[in-house]
């Protein structure tokens, strides 16, 4: 009975905050917009019996979805999104992974300043950071003035409302979810590992490649995804800072809810959207499997 | 040319493997290795004993390039280590924690070795194989080392540092997971694998029995310094100090006054006992204060007066049956206990003596060992 309770927990979790949402996301997605409320159609009725649900499904239809594939604007939003989302990973990665590899190498007795000090900025509001990137990045922002003052530069830079701002505004807002996962990683790994590689023969950049990267391939892994997974979606950093010409799904998923009120469609954005997440995950989990298999087999 | 009798160590032109030359090992404050000089010869099967924490690991660890000396200097056939990284090393090290890859199967674990040096692929297989063969761990070539035992972890660590061929392999307590037959087995093993090969060992092990079955010199280390570095028979029949004699195998230490004789000592160690004679050419002054040490099976047990000159009276106090053999604890009216071992050839219900029965003690005048340190 206990067993059950515990499975039966994160299931109900599950259900009721993931699958169930998402399901009324589906359905909404195969309805038709009508200015009303809920400004969409067909509603179910349940008063008619069987002929009313039978009514209901007659007038789902995939319209929304043609509509998708007819416009260029969306899959142009999909495509620069998972770009900017893909380089933002592998900035995050590059920038993280030294940053954790310097916390995990250093003496323990400062390796908990170093975590504080990487989780400090979730003190400060999302937005208030987010917005004070434009008093840095803006014509007469800081980081042009101290340009021009070191005479690099004699004509201000237009950083701000470019692709620029928004990869800094993303990796540095997303950084520490790419560092602590790998910290955690590499804080477990064992040393003499590395001892033993060298010892049988490894330099120590191959030693790095075949024993430290193996081993925290997870830590690597997690991060990438809590990176990659809310920036393809990030609607607050390409509005602030990139301005009208960076197309994103978020923003346009935002627009179609909001401005146009048409919650059908923005319902399919959304659907295409999990799909696009969903499918690398589950490739993922299956070759995470196989490779568990041969080890035991 | 050295004649074939001599050993290397005897011989004064060999040429050492390993030359330490007065090496010392600080971290920060703290002495690990203490002005240490020490040759190892090719072809040694060289055994490390010591204490916990006497830097024994720090020594082997000196020899892989984990460790720089603090001062001093470690040649390797001649040449100064210290600029050689430890890829670079004709050395292999089996660790004492085993440094095992957790994300490699067992068979790719020792494979990892020989693809390092990019060893063809059939002659890769054909030596994994062999190196499984030998750690009989055939049956786990394709598990994760979480999936196996702790022994065939230790395994798995052999053969992997067995897999180059070194040069020279640093062995740290290689079979201390074994069980006993496995162990023995394993150490016949090693020493077959010595001969064929031509590899120098150097083992760290805290099992004197292991210490003296493989290896053809002994180095006792205490606090960083080599006590003794002998034959296994030269360390059990002749220590050079309470510290070694007492530290391997069993033994009686009587501390007690010197008085010169002609051909050795007397020793005068308490009242109401006669002094014990010992040949000796030890040149001890008269008064000084020393030890004699003698091994419990080198002492005769009785129950009538002995002819012998040594020889003590007392009652036995304990008898711990070891099978094999019992060792006595006989306590002398003076109040020393003096251990002696007899083999047990007869069956326990027709033993001679027990608890509380006074026995003669007895051993000849070349049985015990005079110590002045
Ligand atoms: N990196 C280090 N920093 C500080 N002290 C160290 C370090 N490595 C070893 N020591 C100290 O040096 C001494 C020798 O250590 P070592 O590991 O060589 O001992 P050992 O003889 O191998 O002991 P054991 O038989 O327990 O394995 C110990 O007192 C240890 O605490
Ligand atoms: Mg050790």
């Amino acid at each position: 009975m206990r067993r059950y309770f515990l499975i039966i927990t994160p299931y109900f979790w599950l259900i009721s905050l993931f699958v169930i949402p998402f399901l009324i996301v589906i359905r909404i997605s195969l309805s038709d917009p009508e200015i009303s409320i809920p400004p969409y159609t067909p509603i179910l009725s349940l008063e008619e019996g069987w002929s009313g649900l039978l009514q209901f499904l007659r007038q789902l239809d995939l319209d929304n979805y043609i509509f998708l594939t007819q416009d260029a604007l969306y899959w142009k939003a999909y495509l620069s999104s998972l770009r900017i989302a893909a380089f933002s990973t592998i900035i995050a990665l590059f920038v993280g992974f030294p940053i954790a590899y310097g916390m995990a190498k250093v003496q323990r007795k400062w390796q908990t300043t170093l975590l504080i000090l990487i989780i400090l900025p979730f003190w400060t509001s999302f937005l208030i950071r987010v917005y004070s990137w434009i008093g840095i990045l803006s014509t007469e922002g800081y980081l042009n003035q101290v340009l021009l003052g070191l005479g690099i530069i004699n004509q201000p830079l237009t950083l701000l409302n470019t692709p620029f701002a928004v990869y800094v505004g993303i990796t540095y807002t997303y950084l520490p979810f790419m560092v602590l996962p790998i910290y955690a990683s590499l804080e477990k790994l064992d040393y003499s590992l590395l001892e033993a590689a060298e010892d049988l023969g490894c330099s120590q950049i191959s030693a790095f490649w075949l024993i430290t990267v193996p081993l925290c391939r997870a830590g690597i892994l997690a991060g990438c995804f809590l990176v990659f997974i809310p920036t393809l979606g990030e609607i607050i950093i390409p509005s602030l800072l990139g301005g009208s010409n960076t197309l994103m799904i978020g923003k346009v998923l935002w627009e179609e809810f909001f401005n146009n009120r048409d919650w059908p469609v923005a319902s399919a954005v959304a659907v295409i959207l999990l799909i696009i997440l969903i499918i690398p995950i589950v490739l993922f989990q299956r070759n995470e499997q196989k490779q568990q298999d041969l080890g035991t087999r | 040319m050295p004649a074939d009798d001599i050993d290397p160590w005897d011989d004064p032109t060999a040429k050492p493997l390993i030359r330490f030359d007065r090496v010392t090992k600080r971290f920060g404050e703290f002495t690990a290795i203490n002005n240490l000089s020490l040759n190892i010869f090719e072809t040694e099967f060289f055994a490390l004993l010591g204490p916990s924490g006497c830097g024994k690991t720090t020594l082997m660890r000196m020899l892989a390039g984990f460790e720089s000396p603090t001062e001093g200097h470690i040649f390797l056939s001649g040449q100064d280590l210290a600029p050689i990284p430890p890829n670079k090393r004709m050395v292999n090290m089996m660790f004492q924690s085993y440094a095992l890859f957790p994300h490699l199967t067992i068979y790719d674990n020792i494979a990892f070795g020989l693809r390092r040096q990019k060893t063809p692929k059939a002659e890769l297989a054909e030596r994994v194989d062999e190196m499984l063969n030998l750690t009989r761990l055939e049956k786990f070539a394709h598990r994760k080392p979480d999936q196996i035992s702790g022994g065939q972890r230790q395994r798995v660590a052999l053969a992997r540092s067995l897999a180059k061929k070194p040069k020279l392999l640093l062995l740290d307590e290689p079979l201390g997971a074994l069980d006993k037959k496995l162990r023995q087995e394993t150490q016949f093993e090693l020493m077959d694998i010595q001969e064929k090969t031509g590899t120098t060992f150097v083992i760290v092990t805290h099992d004197q029995e292991e210490a003296m079955t493989v290896a053809s010199r002994v180095a006792v280390m205490d606090e960083g310094q080599l006590v003794q570095v002998s034959t296994p028979d030269v360390i059990y029949e002749m220590p050079n100090s309470v510290y070694v004699a007492d530290f391997i195998g069993d033994v009686n230490l009587i501390e007690g006054k010197a008085k010169k004789v002609e051909d050795g000592i007397d020793l005068n160690w308490a009242e109401n006992q006669p002094t014990l004679h010992c040949k000796t050419n030890k040149s001890v002054s008269n008064g000084q204060i020393c030890h004699l040490a003698i091994r419990p099976e080198k002492i005769t047990i009785q129950s009538d007066t002995p002819e012998t000159k040594n020889k003590v009276q007392g009652t036995i106090l304990d008898i711990a049956y070891l099978g094999n053999i019992s060792t006595y604890h006989v306590q002398l009216s003076s109040g020393h206990v003096i251990k002696a071992q007899t083999s047990n050839t007869r069956r326990i219900a027709r033993r001679s003596f027990t608890w509380e029965d006074t026995v003669w003690l007895s051993w000849t005048e070349t049985a015990g060992i005079v110590l002045d340190k």
